[in-house]
């Protein structure tokens, strides 16, 4: 469905929280008076401003589902020499004041009305757009089914591994792929993402997914689309959020 | 508005000021952003389809699109997600020329379309007089598929979401018509100089 998004103001979001989600990913809570709502997998742009005027603008997803409370969750990776990842792994602390934009993105989302079965790729910090997605799924539609292969380099850089885990016990099927260490669990894999991970995923979900979302850097999205479309899953039904590039 | 952000200082560059748009940083990488997977297109397959309204007015071949006078375009281009990138080089054959070998006059609004059901949305006078052309190579090579290779629209003084990749086909209309990210949010022009990224920008 196409929406325009709510009126992009800029707004003051104070820090409330900041947790060490893996040792690369910074979770960072944020309070935002009059935040106007979100859709799972849309993003906000934070500005940060310093004394000189120079402005720095970065685009994150949220990663927490709407609940209609005022509070967003982002997920920063720190880039090596990031000049904003830096700041905000190292510099930022609670009460601190940033500036955000958004409800961003119209097509990288998913709705309940959207329905099901829904497959969803993340590499890395790719996961963050899905889990709002799983998380909106949860609160909102828990009937629909939702399957999640995610790549990490090893169990410790799986964000939201615990959360993930009791979701997988709860009929969200969750499938790692740890491309340097064994796999930990019957459930996953070692190595990189390849067919046999991404049959796991599509077995656990039952039937052929209607939506198919791949989130992560965009040699890792070439790779899974690549997959998918061997799959079957039609070229129209998958979308792509790349970080970074080539 | 902005008030000064505690502890954060930044990195800018000097030299770029007046060359980088606002918001924006350089890079030196060049990122990849698509709505979906990356289509891969055989140049046997390829055809680029000039319509006027709902009619098709030229049709070429890959053999016969690279049989147009070619261009040379260096400069910088600017992305809506913030990121810019200087002096790239791309060749290809203007919108101009386009327009000469199909011997029509254009309406004031364009839709450029692309093979995976893109689309967005351009005033005539922004792809005439030298602005646009189809891109046909980057860097002296053939353009990357991720990059929007065979052939990609290039409207450089507009955000980089305008310059359609895996473009097959300019449709001039007589009335605006937005395309894919217009209609999801984004500025109908997208002028990075006046910073024209969201629709109430």
């Amino acid at each position: 469905m196409i929406e325009a998004p709510a009126r992009t103001i800029w707004r003051a979001a104070t820090v409330s929280a900041l947790a060490s989600l893996t040792p690369r990913i910074r979770g960072i809570t944020l309070d935002v008076p009059g935040w106007p709502g979100h859709r799972a997998g849309q993003h906000v742009t934070v500005r940060l401003t310093a004394p000189d005027g120079y402005q720095a603008l970065r685009d994150y997803s949220i990663a927490t589902a709407d609940d209609g409370r005022p509070r967003l969750g982002l997920a920063v990776d720190l880039l090596p020499d990031g000049e904003v990842s830096t700041f905000l792994h190292e510099g930022l602390a609670p009460g601190d004041t940033l500036e955000i934009r958004g409800p961003l993105g119209g097509h990288f989302v998913w709705t309940p009305e959207d329905g099901g079965p829904v497959l969803l790729i993340g590499g890395g910090s790719g996961v963050v757009p899905l889990m709002a997605m799983l998380r909106t799924r949860g609160l909102k539609a828990p009937e629909t089914r939702m399957a999640l292969l995610l790549a990490a380099r090893t169990w410790g850089d799986i964000a939201f591994r615990d959360e993930l885990l009791a979701r997988d016990a709860v009929r969200a099927c969750v499938t790692f792929a740890t491309s340097r260490e064994p796999a930990r669990r019957r459930e996953d894999v070692s190595g990189r993402i390849g067919p046999e991970a991404l049959s796991r995923a599509l077995d656990c979900l039952g039937q052929p997914p209607r939506h198919a979302y791949i989130c992560g850097a965009t040699g890792f999205v070439e790779t899974a689309a690549a997959l998918a479309l061997a799959a079957g899953i039609p070229a129209a039904a998958i979308r792509t959020e790349r970080y970074g590039g080539a | 508005m902005a008030s000064f952000t505690r502890g954060f200082f930044g990195r800018g560059r000097s030299g770029d000021e007046g060359r980088l748009p606002p918001g924006q940083h350089v890079t030196d990488g060049f990122p990849v952003l698509s709505i979906g997977p990356t289509p891969q297109m055989a140049t046997a397959d390829w055809t680029l389809t000039l319509k006027v309204g709902p009619k098709p007015v030229a049709r070429w071949t890959w053999e016969a699109f690279n049989a147009l006078p070619r261009t040379t375009w260096r400069g910088d281009i600017h992305c809506v997600t913030t990121w810019s990138k200087f002096d790239t080089e791309w060749e290809g054959v203007t919108v101009d020329a386009i327009l000469d070998a199909a011997g029509i006059a254009p309406d004031p609004y364009l839709l450029a379309h692309s093979a995976d059901g893109y689309s967005t949305n351009l005033e005539t006078g922004d792809v005439t007089d030298g602005k646009a052309m189809v891109a046909l190579s980057y860097g002296g090579r053939p353009i990357p598929a991720e990059h929007g290779g065979p052939a990609r629209l290039l409207v450089p003084h507009l955000y980089f979401w305008k310059s359609a990749k895996w473009v097959t086909g300019l449709q001039f209309l007589p009335r605006e018509e937005l395309g894919f990210w217009e209609l999801r949010g984004y500025h109908r022009r997208g002028d990075p100089f006046a910073e024209e990224r969201y629709s109430d920008d």
